[in-house]
């Protein structure tokens, strides 16, 4: 056993371990930092096959920034965790024999079936150039076109976020920028035609009472 | 067997095999918490990514070596996005029902 293979069994350990914590822990603050171990120990193990762009996006785009977003809404909304466990211990049998089934299936058929052992060895160009640049001619020659649907793609997701969340309070005093530069002089200023002089009122006739 | 050709890339699919499983059965467990319903499908996400990662790695030479970390690449967009905006909804979800369990989100009567 060379240190690679040492090093993937203890990763795949630790990944499998605390993916596992995930679906079960009891918290859900919980299972959100057990998600966050699982992606860093799957970058490490993307490491191992040699792909470190990805890895390093892997750490930079999901634990820092979705993972986080994760937390937020977590700790943000208030959840009632017993409520949402009813049924767990109910489902667990079915849940179980299934996962198990469909492991020892794919296992049987994967590690039968692909005992590929010899990962080919890089050209001396390819190692000069080194993982990310290869990515990047990749990515901004023969699939310039899906980048950019990909961008357009994160610009909808952005758009559609805040428009979903974006909340207009019954209460607001805010300002409509918009109505208060199309007001014109009609609608503040009212000219009432009067003549200069206006005659007297007839002073009134002194009633009864006498309490003019 | 294990160990004694190394590694191959059996290895890496099977764990992809069994993060995938386990994922599974996160979803058949936590059928009313949404939230972990959704950290359930970022681990299959996680779980299709290693095998895309793991077949590049283990292609000969001449082919295209790199598709399948482009492919990764375009994954990881899709599924920032769509984290994104399933957390959206699930921000709106709970203020107007003040709940996120599943079993109650039935106004569809689906």
């Amino acid at each position: 056993m060379d240190i690679t293979t040492i090093l993937f069994y203890v990763f795949s350990g630790i990944l499998l371990v605390s993916s596992f914590r995930v679906i079960t822990a009891r918290s859900t603050v919980h299972a959100a930092l057990f998600l966050i171990l699982s992606f860093f120990t799957a970058s490490c193990i993307w490491m191992l096959l040699k792909a470190e762009f990805l890895a390093i996006a892997l750490v930079l785009v999901y634990i820092g920034a979705v993972m986080v977003l994760f937390l937020f809404v977590v700790m943000m909304l208030d959840l009632n965790t017993d409520s949402l466990r009813e049924g767990f211990w109910k489902h667990l049998p079915v849940a179980a024999v299934i996962g198990a089934l469909i492991a020892f299936e794919m296992g049987i058929v994967l590690m039968g079936g692909f005992q590929v052992s010899e990962a080919p060895v890089a050209t001396a160009a390819q190692l000069q150039q080194g993982n990310t640049k290869l990515l990047g001619i990749e990515i901004y020659t023969n699939y310039l076109y899906p980048l950019q649907i990909a961008a357009v793609l994160l610009l909808v997701a952005i758009v559609a976020a805040i428009a979903l969340t974006l909340r207009r309070r019954k209460d607001s005093r805010a300002m409509d920028p918009s109505e208060q530069v199309k007001v014109t002089k009609a609608d503040r200023l009212r000219i009432v035609k009067m003549a200069p002089t206006v005659a007297a009122a007839q002073p009134a006739a002194p009633t009864e009472g006498g309490q003019a | 067997m294990i160990g004694a050709a190394g590694l191959t890339l059996g290895h890496f699919l099977t764990l992809g095999a069994m993060l995938f499983a386990l994922s599974v059965i996160g979803i058949f467990l936590n059928r009313k918490n949404l939230i972990v319903l959704l950290m359930a499908i970022e681990l299959m996400l996680l779980a299709v990514n290693l095998n895309f990662i793991a077949f590049s790695h283990y292609l000969p030479v001449e082919a295209d070596k790199m598709a399948g970390q482009v492919f990764v690449f375009f994954i990881l967009t899709v599924a920032a996005a769509e984290s994104a905006i399933g957390l959206a909804i699930l921000v709106v979800l709970f203020r107007n029902r003040a709940s996120i369990n599943v079993e109650e989100l039935d106004a569809l009567k689906g």
